[in-house]
């Protein structure tokens, strides 16, 4: 590799600079202004040298950073801080004790969590449960079964509305009947995850012979038509309008403050994500999950090793739905609110973002990817109209600097022991 | 009664009549070779044989039974394994999990266990490196890898699609001595699809010289040797 001089940096970024005047001078500089019907343009002079320099700075920078990773890349493990840092925390969580210990403290902060603050900051950590158990999920179909799905929202939905439906058209003679309709939950939870695997089925039939953009285009269409058929189809659905009033969960026929509620919520998706979270380890361990990932690989090799791609396919499809099913059962009790604006094609982007950014393959990087965001947006609020912009400046950083996700995959390989040796 | 038997087999790629009504029998216990030039559809005979490209007409008999229709998965079953062409390992697993891949299907796990040993046994290298991932290993030892494997699956027929691509002419000449011990000691049938006509020919008993989707010549693999034609088109002397 040859060594940039700085002297071409600088005078790339300047080049640059120039670039961006031209590019920026009718946004930046021009100004039309309409008074008494007639229209002036102002020139803002001023904005150029600011435009110049702050593309300038930030090319600079920028090329900094790439030089920054390539060294990075060349001598890694070298030990620089952060290294130190990775490999100290990674010695430390070797230990048993150390590592049960962090569990420990993690986990009671967790259920303690609730009481320590407010029902906002509850209701916010819902929604990152929530997106965790989605995340998990598509986790499966995207990092393990390797089939960019698009449409994944569209499962949540079915999730949401399965418990809003059931509620809208057996909810009054649950009531009737001196049932607390909180019961329904209960029912729509296994009922919502069987519904979703089925639609998750469903969409797999017609996309086993699709790979890539093409299996992107068909699941993105899936679930766009999933939001349109809920949005159009008002009679049965409610339409645009959603479906309001939703009961929460069932708790001994307890009548739960809205704070109360929000506190039960939380504990039932804690313990949703802990269930999915093992569910996923066991399954990434399993024999299916070595199937899906050989099938990520290579299909024909797959095929080759007798491994049966349909089934394998619907598998990964039926069990993606599931999770986003059961989380949309949460999402529904926890709003008691849905209308299909909930499940757009921007809903399963973020979650494809989540999985992408945390790391493809790997349950903490999806939990993290979930959590980071999920709660960033919240308390940056302030920010909120940049999000977009935001969203879309940390995924280039990411796929630059960390291409495996912030918390790559370390998948458990089997290794060969001595001891086998000796057998 | 032939364990192999294709009867008038065509296969089309949309328009493209790739194999027409091609014939082929293998018996028990010997290696057979396809040899033909780039895109004659030696590949396309192994698809469908496996049943991974369909067959539109014509008939694929396995000791007797007819496996035109039958699904991929099931003929890897009923003991038919295959090696890819360009090899086609995981490249994210470890040789030993690409290993166990083969074994997709077998339930026996002494077995698995035991065909592991013999394999490791045949490729001493494959036995040093079993704890890498499998796209760090060398082309040689990918093709070692492909055709272990394949032997995981415990087949009776093993149908190999050119095994010396890419390879340098030293390891070319390992690998067919294996095939060949492969064959004798395991009993397993092969059918061997290649470019490199010499060498195959050498190794095998019968010979099918495939041009264009038709079978040219079928003969056995020392005739079709001394034949004038096939030295001139395929052996290049």
């Amino acid at each position: 590799m040859k060594s940039r001089s700085l002297l071409a940096d600088i005078g790339k970024s300047f080049l640059i600079a120039i670039w961006f005047m031209v590019l920026l001078f009718p946004l930046m500089v021009m100004k039309v202004n309409v008074s008494k019907g007639v229209a002036q343009v102002q020139f803002r002079w001023n904005m150029l040298p600011l435009v110049g320099i702050a593309a300038f700075v930030l090319s600079l920078l920028w090329r900094f950073a790439l030089e920054w990773n390539e060294k990075r890349g060349n001598d890694s493990r070298a030990g620089g801080p952060l290294a130190k840092l990775k490999a100290l925390t990674s010695q430390y969580l070797g230990i048993a004790v150390v590592r049960k210990g962090a569990l420990f403290i993690l986990l009671a902060f967790a259920l303690a969590y609730p009481f320590l603050f407010g029902m906002y900051h509850t209701n916010v950590m819902i929604t990152a449960f929530i997106y965790i158990i989605l995340a998990l999920g598509l986790n499966i179909v995207v990092g393990l079964g390797g089939l960019l799905n698009l449409g994944y929202a569209a499962f949540f939905g079915v999730g949401a509305y399965t418990y809003g439906l059931l509620w809208k058209y057996v909810g009054h003679s649950f009531i009737a009947a001196g049932i607390d309709p909180g019961w329904l939950f209960w029912i729509s939870l296994p009922l919502a995850g069987i519904i979703a695997t089925l639609f998750g089925i469903l969409l797999s039939l017609p996309v086993l012979r699709l790979r890539g953009d093409y299996l992107a285009i068909i699941t993105l269409a899936f679930g766009e038509i999933f939001r349109m058929v809920m949005q159009n189809s008002g009679d049965i659905t409610g339409g645009a309008t959603g479906i309001s009033l939703i009961p929460r969960p069932w708790l001994f026929n307890i009548k739960l403050t809205p704070q109360k509620a929000a506190t039960y919520i939380y504990f039932i998706a804690i313990v949703l994500v802990l269930i999915t979270i093992f569910v996923v380890r066991r399954i990434e361990d399993s024999k299916v999950g070595r199937a899906l990932e050989a099938m990520r690989e290579d299909e024909i090799a797959c095929q080759a090793m007798g491994i049966n791609l349909v089934r394998n396919k619907l598998i990964t499809f039926a069990l993606g739905a599931f999770w986003a099913g059961i989380a949309g059962v949460v999402m529904a009790a926890q709003t008691t609110y849905i209308n299909p604006d909930s499940f757009t094609l921007w809903e399963s982007i973020i979650i494809l973002m989540a999985v992408v950014i945390g790391g493809t393959g790997s349950i903490p990087g999806a939990i993290g990817g979930a959590i980071l965001l999920k709660l960033l947006p919240e308390y940056f609020r302030a920010l909120a109209q940049y999000r977009m912009l935001i969203y879309g400046i940390a995924m280039i950083l990411v796929i630059i600097f960390k291409p495996d996700g912030l918390i790559p995959r370390k998948r458990k390989q089997y290794t060969f022991k001595e001891k086998e040796l000796a057998k | 009664m032939a364990l192999l038997e294709l009867k008038n087999v065509s296969t089309f790629y949309g328009n493209i009549h790739a194999l027409k009504s091609i014939s082929i029998s293998v018996e028990e216990g010997e290696i057979v070779t396809l040899i033909g030039a780039n895109g004659a559809g030696k590949t396309t005979t192994l698809m469908s044989i496996c049943g991974i490209t369909p067959v539109r007409s014509g008939e694929i008999l396995l000791k007797g039974q007819n496996i035109t229709k039958v699904s991929p998965n099931k003929i890897v079953q009923m003991g038919v394994s295959q090696v890819p062409e360009g090899r086609r390992i995981f490249p994210q697993l470890t040789v030993s999990e690409n290993l166990d891949m083969g074994a997709f299907l077998r339930r026996d796990k002494e077995g698995i266990k035991r065909d592991m040993e013999e394999v490791f046994s045949i490729f001493p290298r494959l036995a040093e490196r079993r704890n890498q991932l499998g796209g760090t290993l060398s082309g040689g030892e990918q093709q070692m890898l492909a055709i272990s494997r394949a032997l995981m699956a415990n087949p009776h027929l093993l149908l190999l699609d050119e095994p010396s691509l890419g390879l340098a002419p030293l390891i070319v000449q390992s690998i067919f001595e294996i095939i060949q011990r492969i064959n004798k000691e395991r009993k397993t049938t092969i059918l061997l699809v290649e470019q490199n006509a010499n060498m195959a020919l050498k190794i095998a008993s019968k010979g099918y010289v495939l041009q264009n989707g038709v079978i040219k010549m079928a003969d056995t693999a020392a005739h079709l040797l001394e034949n004038e034609e096939v030295r001139k088109a395929y052996l290049g002397l």
